[in-house]
C-alpha cells in the first residue's frame, strides 16, 4: 500500500475482503440456492397447468372452450412434425424483424437528428409527437386501402409502431446527456464524430435500449392483430384458419407462441444491454 | 507505508511527504509553465457586473490559491484563465519562459470528477491527450499518469467501482497527462471527506512541484489555501481585497505556526473584519 491511498480506500477494501468472505463461504450451498431461485417462479405456472390438465380430464373444461395441456401439445407436435410450424414462425419472425429494422431505424435516426440539431427538432419533433397520438392500429383500415393485405401492410404498421418508442426514447437520451460531460469533451478537444461516439451515443444508449424493449413489445402485439386480420401465413394466420375449423388446441398453441417469440426477444435485447451497458453500475455485480 | 496492528488514524499525517522518493515516469517532454499577465479583466452575465477589473501577474510555475465567498465570482476568473469564457474586456496573455506571447495550454479539474462513465479509467486519462495521439501510445500514456497519481492498477477499473478520492485522482492524471502549462483546480477537493482531502492536497503539491507548471485553486478552504500556494488572493465584489504572499518552503506541515497567522489572516479579510 503506498501512502497516498487513503484511509477510506483502506476501509473499503477491508469491508470488500470481508464481504469477499462471507461470499465464499455461502459458495458450498450455491447450487441448491441457485436453482431454487430459479425453479421458484415456475411453480405457479405449473401448478396452473396441473389444474388445468386435471379440469379437461375430468371434464369440468370442455374442450371447445379450452383444450388440455396434452390436447395443445398433441397439436405443437402435429404441426412441428409437418414442418408447417417452422414455416409459420419463420414468415412471422422475418415479418417482426423487418418491422424492426425499418421502424427502429427511422425512429433512431429521427431521434439522433433531432436531439442533435435544433433545426431538425423545429422541424419534425411537434409533427411526430401529433402522428404518436393516433394509436396505429386504428389506421388499419386505412392501411388495407392503401396497400391491400399484402407484406407492405402489415411492414408499414410494425414499422409505424416501433418508430414512436424508439424515436422519443432516442431523442430523450441524446438530449439528456450530462452538459458537464460535453463541456469536458470539448475541453479535450472532441467536436462533430468524436464527441458524438464517446460522449452523445454511450450516454443515451441507456434511454435507447428502453425504447427498444418497448418497441418490441408494440412490434410482436402489432404483427399479432394485422396477421390475424389480413394474412395467408404466419403464425397470426395460423391462429385464424384454425378458428375457422373450431380447432381451438391450435389457437391456443399459436397465443403460447407468440408469447414465446415475445420472451425471447426481450431476453436478446436484455443481454445486448447487459453487454452494452457493462459500465453502469446497474449492470456491476 | 505498512499497516501494523493499530495505528492511530491520523498518525499518517505526521509523516512528511519529502522523505518520499518521487515516482517519475515522464515520458512526455516537461511543461513550458506559462506566465500570466491580467489586465483590467471585466466578466459580465448581462447586468450582472461579476468581475470588475482583475489586474494579476503570475509568474511560471507559480501556484496560486483564490478565495473568497460564495458566488464572488472565483470560477469565472478561472474559467477566463482556461479559455471555457472569454472576458467582456480587457486582456489575458499568457507568456512563456522568454515573455513571448504564447498558447495558455491550460487544463481545469472541477469539484465533479467529470469521468466518462463507459470508458475505464485508463481511457478517460488518455482522453485528456486530445483527439490526435494515436490509442496505443495514448494508453500507455495515460497508464503512467495513473501511475503518477498512484492509482496505476486501477486502470481497468469502471469509475463507478472507483472511491471519490480516486476518481478526483483520475480526474487529475487526465489533466496532466497532457503536461498542460498552466492547471487550473476549480474546489477539486471539495466533495472529499477531511482525510481523502490531506492526502489528496499531499499528492497536489507533489505533482505540482514534479511538473514545475503553473496552478490555479479556487478554494473554499483558507487552510488549503495556505498549505498549497505560494500566494493567496481574496476575492470580493469582482476585485481582488487582498494579495497575501505564502513565503513558507513546500512541503508544508499541518500546524505550522506561520501558516495558522497567515490563515487568520485571509479569514478575517474574508469575513469582513480586517
Ligand atoms: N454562465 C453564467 N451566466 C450568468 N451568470 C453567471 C454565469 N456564471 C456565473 N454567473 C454568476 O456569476 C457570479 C459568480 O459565480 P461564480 O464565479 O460561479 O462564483 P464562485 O465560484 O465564486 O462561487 C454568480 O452571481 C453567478 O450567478
Ligand atoms: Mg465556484
Amino acid at each position: 500500500m503506498t501512502t497516498f491511498e487513503t484511509f477510506a480506500d483502506t476501509g473499503r477494501k477491508a469491508v470488500s475482503s470481508r464481504r469477499h468472505k462471507a461470499v465464499s463461504s455461502r459458495r458450498q450451498l450455491r447450487l441448491p440456492s441457485l436453482s431454487r431461485d430459479v425453479l421458484l417462479p415456475y411453480l405457479l405456472p405449473a401448478v396452473l397447468v396441473l389444474v388445468w390438465q386435471t379440469g379437461s380430464s375430468i371434464g369440468w373444461i370442455s374442450d371447445r372452450i379450452m383444450p388440455s395441456p396434452a390436447a395443445v401439445l398433441a397439436a405443437f407436435w402435429e404441426a412441428a412434425s409437418s414442418g408447417a410450424l417452422a414455416n409459420d414462425i419463420a414468415v412471422s419472425g422475418a415479418r417482426a424483424l423487418a418491422g424492426l429494422i425499418v421502424g427502429g431505424s427511422i425512429g433512431f435516426l429521427l431521434g439522433l437528428a433531432n436531439g442533435v440539431s435544433k433545426l431538425s427538432e423545429q422541424l419534425t419533433d411537434t409533427t411526430l409527437q401529433m402522428l404518436r397520438t393516433i394509436p396505429h392500429l386504428a389506421l388499419i383500415p386505412l392501411v388495407i386501402l392503401w396497400f391491400g393485405i399484402g407484406e407492405e401492410a402489415k411492414l408499414f404498421l410494425t414499422s409505424l409502431g416501433v418508430l414512436f418508442p424508439i424515436y422519443l426514447n432516442t431523442y430523450h437520451g441524446v438530449r439528456n446527456v450530462d452538459r458537464d460531460l460535453l463541456e469536458m469533451g470539448r475541453i479535450y478537444g472532441m467536436s462533430g464524430w468524436s464527441l458524438f461516439r464517446k460522449v452523445i451515443f454511450p450516454g443515451a444508449l441507456p434511454s435507447i435500449f428502453v425504447g427498444l424493449r418497448y418497441g418490441l413489445g408494440i412490434m410482436w402485439l402489432t404483427l399479432i392483430v394485422s396477421e390475424s386480420i389480413a394474412a395467408s401465413s404466419g403464425i397470426g394466420h395460423m391462429a385464424n384458419n384454425a378458428r375457422e375449423f373450431m380447432m381451438t388446441d391450435v389457437v391456443v398453441l399459436a397465443l403460447l407462441i407468440y408469447a414465446a417469440l415475445g420472451k425471447l426477444a426481450d431476453v436478446v435485447a436484455r443481454a445486448l444491454e447487459r453487454r452494452a451497458l457493462a459500465w453502469n453500475p446497474v449492470y456491476q455485480k | 507505508m505498512v499497516i501494523g496492528p493499530y495505528q492511530h488514524p491520523l498518525a499518517f499525517i505526521s509523516t512528511d511527504v519529502a522523505d518520499e522518493p518521487p515516482p517519475r515516469d515522464f515520458r512526455i517532454s516537461p511543461p513550458k509553465a506559462v506566465a500570466l499577465k491580467l489586465h483590467k479583466v471585466e466578466k459580465q452575465f448581462g447586468d450582472n457586473r461579476v468581475l470588475r477589473g482583475i489586474d494579476l501577474d503570475l509568474e511560471p510555475g507559480q501556484f496560486l490559491a483564490i478565495v473568497g465567498k460564495s458566488g464572488c465570482g472565483k470560477s469565472t476568473l478561472l474559467r477566463l484563465l482556461t479559455g471555457l469564457d472569454v472576458p467582456t474586456d480587457g486582456h489575458i496573455g499568457f507568456l512563456d519562459e522568454e515573455g513571448r506571447e504564447t498558447a495558455s495550454n491550460a487544463r481545469i479539474v472541477f469539484q465533479e470528477p467529470r469521468l466518462l462513465p463507459w470508458f475505464d479509467a485508463a481511457d478517460n486519462v488518455a482522453a485528456g491527450l486530445g483527439p490526435d495521439v494515436p490509442k496505443p501510445e495514448a494508453r500507455r500514456l495515460a497508464e503512467a499518469a495513473l501511475g503518477e497519481v498512484q492509482l496505476a492498477e486501477k486502470a481497468r477499473e469502471w469509475p463507478a467501482k472507483l472511491s471519490g478520492g480516486q476518481k478526483q485522482r483520475v480526474a487529475l492524471a487526465r489533466a496532466l497527462v497532457s503536461r498542460p502549462g498552466l492547471l487550473a483546480l476549480d474546489e477539486p477537493l471539495g466533495a472529499l471527506d477531511a482525510l481523502t482531502r490531506i492526502s489528496m492536497q499531499k499528492l497536489l503539491n507533489r505533482v505540482w512541484r514534479e511538473l514545475g507548471c503553473t496552478a490555479v485553486l479556487v478554494t473554499h478552504d483558507v487552510a488549503e489555501a495556505v498549505h498549497l500556494a505560494d500566494r493567496v488572493i481574496v476575492l470580493e465584489e469582482g476585485r481582488i481585497k487582498l494579495d497575501l504572499p505564502v513565503p513558507q518552503p513546500h512541503p508544508r506541515r499541518h500546524g505550522d505556526p506561520v501558516l495558522a497567522e497567515l490563515e487568520g489572516q485571509l479569514l478575517a479579510s474574508i469575513l469582513g473584519e480586517a
